[in-house]
Formats: structure tokens, sequence, C-alpha cells
């Protein structure tokens, strides 16, 4: 068969239609994951409940990004998520920060935070966070309050 | 004086027996056209080259249109989001809206514009100019040689512009979203990622873009083939092609959706 110019073009046509489908379905849909910079290093942290809390959310420290979620797993000894966090490796933690699950706004995503707290080690390559706050669960923050409430009626 | 209802309900009549008449003319068509695609897809060449026409000349307007879709999609989502502390949800309304609705729909009205009148003016001077007529006297069906080429041509072109109206409104929305605006880039995509499906939102889509290209191809199609033999045949032809498939693309985009979201809840 002889070439013409009209198939190249054709060529080109599908080839970037097929393309638009891929990246819809791995980048726009969930069938693939982002690859991590080199320039990043992981630390563990375990949480009793992780609320909302969703992989490649940010991980902040006094409101500034320095990491992303790389992870998030269960685990079946401890009966806790554990997770995994890349943080930038210009930024350097203390052994003993403490990492705690919060929400941006009242409908926002959940991202963690970070707090750096007083040893002169920093956090290195697979360490685990000791000191975690899990997120907030509704339920269990109003079951509390009426609770309370309740304490507080019948001491009167 | 009992003149003026008597003429009216003749020409309602008369309008209703021949759009009856059109619809089964259009179906034996339509018909026609599969029954004689043996041709066009044992020699694919004839097809590929009118891919080249019907596709690759509306691509520019696609990603035009797209990126400017994606643009407003990213402003307009930002503002009402904002209200409620969720943009980072920015991502997930973008890649929703365009994936499943205005991505297959959108590019079918374009399409409809760009590559359909098109498609209708060809044929319908094909037929003016009796060359339709001559290719039949030399045994050369034109069914399978002029129009099944272009219909699969239409078929196979509309579900890849689509999927490229959606792709290139997406980084749209990114552009205007994360780079212009400053929403936080990880949860952009990552709250798209959780929220699309590939099969309940993609896929269906692409089944959505598949539908439009058959509808807007064949009536298009048909519009020429059908058309009065004049230069104001073809005129009239070519504007009935732009609003007969833009209503039936809005129509069959609302029953499609029905049947895809009834398949889930209902």
């Amino acid at each position: 068969m002889e070439r013409k110019s009209v198939d190249l073009l054709v060529g080109i046509f599908v080839a970037l239609g097929l393309a638009a489908i891929l990246m819809l379905a791995m980048k726009v849909g969930n069938l693939a994951s982002f690859s991590f910079s080199p320039n990043d290093y992981s630390v563990y942290a375990n949480f009793d409940n992780i609320g909302g809390l969703k992989v490649r959310a940010p991980v902040k420290s006094a409101g500034v990004v320095v990491g992303r979620i790389a992870d998030i797993r269960f685990d079946d000894r401890k009966f806790q998520a554990r997770v995994t966090l890349r943080i930038d490796r210009r930024y350097q933690f203390p052994k003993d920060s403490s990492a705690a699950i919060l929400t941006s706004g009242l409908l926002g995503e959940q991202y963690i935070g970070i707090e750096g707290g007083g040893d002169d080690q920093a956090l290195a390559e697979g360490d685990t966070i000791k000191l975690t706050q899990s997120a907030v669960v509704l339920e269990k923050l109003i079951s509390q309050f009426l609770y309370n409430k309740a304490s507080e009626g019948s001491s009167k | 004086m009992i003149d003026a209802p008597v003429r009216w309900l003749t020409a309602l009549g008369a309008w209703a027996i021949d759009s009856v008449w059109r619809l089964g003319l259009a179906s034996r068509f339509l018909g026609a056209t599969l029954a004689g695609s043996g041709t066009a897809l044992r020699r694919f060449r004839l097809t590929v080259k009118q891919v080249h026409f019907v596709g690759n000349y509306s691509l520019i307007i696609i990603v035009v249109s797209g990126t400017f879709v994606g643009f407003v999609l990213g402003l307009q989502g930002y503002n009402t989001l904002q209200k409620y502390a969720s943009e980072q949800a920015l991502g997930l309304l973008v890649a929703l809206s365009l994936v499943r609705e205005l991505g297959p729909v959108v590019t079918a009205l374009l399409f409809a514009g760009r590559a359909g009148t098109a498609l209708t003016a060809e044929v319908g001077i094909m037929k003016a100019t009796e060359q339709l007529s001559a290719m039949e006297m030399m045994a050369v069906n034109p069914m399978s040689r002029v129009i099944a080429p272009r219909f699969w041509a239409g078929v196979i072109s509309m579900p890849l512009l689509a999927a490229i109206f959606s792709a290139v409104g997406v980084f749209g929305g990114y552009f205007v979203g994360v780079v212009l605006i400053g929403v936080d880039e990880g949860a952009f995509w990552a709250q798209m990622q959780a929220g699309v499906d590939v099969f309940d939102d993609v896929l269906n889509g692409v089944l959505k873009s598949v539908v439009f290209g058959v509808v807007v191809t064949w009536i298009a199609l048909y519009e020429g083939y059908d058309a009065v033999p004049t230069a104001e045949g073809v005129s009239r032809a070519t504007t009935r092609t732009v609003v007969t498939s833009s209503l039936a693309v809005l129509a069959l985009d609302f029953v499609l959706t029905a049947f895809m979201l009834g398949s889930g809840g209902w």
C-alpha cells in the first residue's frame, strides 16, 4: 500500500483521541496513581481514625504545604490506619513532632498538620511519628456533648 | 370564514404525514448505509480520507472550545465552591461536568455545525449535480462508495473529538483553578480521582459520544441525500441538519442520562 500524507494526519488525530481517552481513564479516573519526586522522604504515622483523608492530600505545617500523603493502609494487628507521608527534603522536623488530621473549612477536605517538637534529632526516612491525633468524628463529638449535658443535668 | 382553520388543519396534517414519511425514509437510509458498509470497511482508505475531512478539520474548533469551557468551569466552579470553603472540590466539579455531560454534548453540537453541515452540503451538491446518478449508471453503488465511508468516519471521529474536548477542558480548568487562582494542586487531582469512576463516568461519556456520532452523521448524510437538488434545496437541507441534529442530541442526552443514572439508583 502506498503511503499518503492524509494517513499521517489521520494517524495523528486518532493518536490524539486515544491519548485523550487514556488520559481521562488514568489521570481523571482512578486507574493510576501519581509518582512522587525523589526529593522526598517517607515518614509513617498511625491513626485510630482517618475520617475522610485521601491519598495525595496535603501535609501542612503552620499552614504551609510541606508534603503529600502517599499511601493509606489498614494495619490489622493494631487496628489502626497506617498513613505514609512524603515530605519535601527541604523541611526537617524534630523526632517528637506530632501529626493531626485536620479539616480546612467546614466542608473542606482533610489534611495532616504537623507540629514540631523539641527533639534535637530530625525525622528521617522510614521513621514513625509517635504522637498522632485522629480525625474528629462528628457523631462521637455530638454524643460526647449530649452525655456531658445529661450528666450535668443529673448532678444538679 | 371556515377557510382559515381548514387550511391550518390541512397544513398540520401534511406536516405530520411528511414527518412520518421522512422518518421512514431515514430509517431505510440507515439500513442501506449499514448494508453498504462492507466496501467502506474493506477499502478502508475511503474511510480514512473521510476521517481526515470530518475529524482533523474539526480538531481546532474542538480544542479551542474545550479550553475555554474548561476556563469558564474553573472560574464559575471556584466562585460557587469558595462560598462553602470547599474549593478543593474544583477538580472533581470540572472533571465530572466535562466527562459526563459537556464533553459529549458540546462536542456533538459543534460537530453538527462543523462537520455535519459540510457532509450535508457535499452530498446534496453531489446529488444536485447528478454525480450520484452518474455513479449508479456506472454500476457503482453510491451508498457504499459515498455514504458509508462518511458515516463510519463520523462514528469514529466523534468519540475521539469528545475525549479530546474533555481532556483539554480538564487542563483548562486546571490552568484557571490551580495556576491562576491557586487551588491546591494535589487536592485538585486527588478529589477528581476519588470522585470520577472509570466505568460509571468516563466509559458512559464515551458511550454517549458514540451514540451522538451515529445520530449526527446519520442525520447530516440523510438530509444531504434527501435534499431537493437545487441550490436552495441544499441550503435548506444544511439548515435542517443543524436544527434536527442539535435537538436530537439534546433529547437523546436526557434519555441516555436517565438510563445511565437509572442503572445506579431509581
